[in-house]
């Protein structure tokens, strides 16, 4: 058993390391037949060669800057309307949530088109805008918060009314901490998810300075030529961040995933 | 007091109005039209339908899109599984496993993408490289219509398996371990308690897994798109490709728009059947 885990697991690693290896030879050993593994002359020169270029720099700096767009605003309008939805009863509260069931079956990939045309009409296609504001929309993550703020004992709620507490401040003072193990797990599914989309920032921009790392590296990677070396390098540059941010906070996705 | 809770709902409804509800029915009216990317439209009824009933291209991407969808799904969930299961036992480098078979579902698929293929490259591509020692031939990873698609599903094996890893490993650590320690006293052998004792208690997760697995397939384009160099390969065309190009490349916005539709219905009702199975259980 402990063998069979042993191989499967150097399996899954083998691409990686041998994208490794590949991003570290000197440009000319890269197509090199038979393949080696390692070869004189190893060094970092195609990941400096990728920071000076400045292009996968920029992409990197889109991809956060969507990435915590994305993450604040979904943290803010869902656990808004999460709490909501949970602490409070008003007059279509009920078509509200069937709204937000219905809605968690609408695949993304349907709305491309007529989503283009909306941003086209709205006149921020090809923006940051563009990029930021249909992302949000996560109806699933409204779930999530309710299910959480539904758990919390009424009495914690009506100490605090009785205190002279309002429902923001309920909402801000009392719930809002105490949901902190939730928000973390939504905060980094959505960050996740937005970091790692493809389809609709591939459609929304076209401008390679607004590019997120995903779609440049997909459209504009010709601009290297065949220095696999550097494209290689550039891949892992943008693809262990999230590997390194799942490390530090490997129990709340697994919350987030399971929530 | 009675109207406050409604201003908590408020910004989130505001921006799913605008950017779901809207597109969605702007996409129904769309599918009725004519629209191209600009000037006027005009009503054409069914036709859009009608036409794509009668597309070849359609049914082609969706044949390819069920084809992918029944490959990868099971080998997708049975990796998952047993990467779960080898995991989830007590040794030391238990975390060596979760990381190795987990990193590569964090990696965007531009990234996943440009590893396989170099993975795949005739001659200096690592996996032909292992072939040829091996006193094997060259496989064409990518360059025919037949392998392209079992190249596709294995980067997305390989990519993906994580998440069923996940949710296996978070279902696994919630069986109690005094029944395997009851059950070992009794005699039983793994295989026995395997048999006996996690799978049945892993059926809700089986179901979980395999429904989203499905669901998530049958909306595949990124993969297949880039690994085939930006939709160069016809034979492994998805239906999401074809709405992409239809609306993107060949500006026929209404025309896409139905085939949205038709495919949307086709989801809807895959979700619909698992929520009335799932609720009847419950």
């Amino acid at each position: 058993m402990r063998a069979l885990a042993a191989v499967l697991a150097v399996i899954w690693l083998v691409p990686l390391a041998w994208t490794l290896d590949t991003a570290l030879k000197p440009e000319s050993e890269t197509t090199r037949i038979p393949v080696s593994w390692f070869v004189p002359g190893m060094s970092l020169d195609a990941f400096g060669r990728v920071f000076g270029d400045g292009e996968v720099l920029a992409w990197l700096g889109n991809s956060l800057l969507v990435g915590v767009a994305v993450t604040v605003l979904t943290v803010a309008v869902t656990s808004l309307a999460a709490f909501g939805l949970s602490r409070t009863r008003f007059r279509g509260r009920s078509f509200v949530l069937a709204l937000l069931v219905a809605g968690v079956v609408v695949p993304p990939q349907v709305l491309i088109v007529p989503l283009f045309a909306e941003m086209v009409g709205l006149g921020i296609a090809d923006t940051y805008w563009a990029l930021v504001l249909p992302q949000v929309v996560l109806p699933a993550m409204v779930y999530v918060l309710k299910k959480f703020f539904d758990g919390v004992p009424r009495e914690l709620e009506e100490a605090a009314v009785i205190d002279g507490a309002g429902r923001l401040r309920v909402y801000w003072s009392l719930m809002l901490p105490l949901a902190r193990p939730a928000l973390a797990a939504v905060a980094i599914f959505t960050f996740v998810t937005t970091w790692n989309n493809f389809l609709w920032p591939f459609v929304a921009v076209s401008d390679p300075h607004l590019m997120t790392f995903p779609v440049g590296l997909a459209t504009v990677q010709s601009s290297y030529g065949v220095r696999y070396a550097q494209v290689l390098a550039a891949a892992l540059l943008g693809g262990l961040p999230l590997v390194a941010l799942f490390l530090a906070f490997q129990r709340q996705l697994v919350t987030a995933i399971k929530g | 007091m009675k109207r406050s809770g409604f201003w908590f709902v408020a910004p989130f409804l505001v921006l799913y109005v605008a950017f779901l509800v809207v597109p969605m029915l702007v996409g129904l009216g769309a599918s009725v039209t004519d629209q191209g990317i600009t000037g006027h439209a005009k009503f054409v009824g069914g036709a859009n339908y009608l036409e794509l009933f009668r597309d070849p291209a359609v049914w082609s991407s969706l044949w390819h899109t069920l084809i992918f969808t029944v490959t990868s799904t099971p080998a997708i969930v049975l990796v998952g599984l047993g990467m779960a299961l080898l995991a989830n036992r007590a040794v030391p480098e238990r975390w060596l496993y979760r990381l190795a078979f987990f990193a590569p579902y964090l990696l965007p698929v531009s990234v996943v993408v440009l590893i396989w293929n170099w993975l795949y490259q005739p001659g200096f591509g690592l996996i032909n490289d292992l072939l040829t020692r091996l006193g094997l031939g060259e496989v064409g990873w990518l360059s025919t219509d037949g392998m392209a698609m079992t190249s596709i599903v294995i980067t997305t094996v390989w990519w993906t398996a994580g998440f069923g890893f996940l949710l296996y490993l978070a279902a696994l650590q919630e069986i109690p371990r005094q029944l395997y320690e009851a059950s070992a006293l009794d005699g039983a052998t793994p295989l026995q308690q395997l048999r006996r004792i996690t799978m049945p208690l892993l059926s809700r997760t089986h179901q979980l897994v395999i429904v989203l697995q499905i669901l998530a397939s049958l909306k595949v384009f990124d993969q297949i798109y880039l690994l085939s160099g930006q939709g160069g390969i016809p034979g492994v065309r998805s239906i999401v490709q074809y709405i992409y190009e239809s609306g993107f490349t060949r500006f026929r916005v209404g025309y896409a728009s139905a085939i949205s539709y038709v495919f949307f219905a086709l989801i809807a009702v895959i979700a619909l059947v698992h929520f009335r199975l799932t609720a009847e259980k419950r």
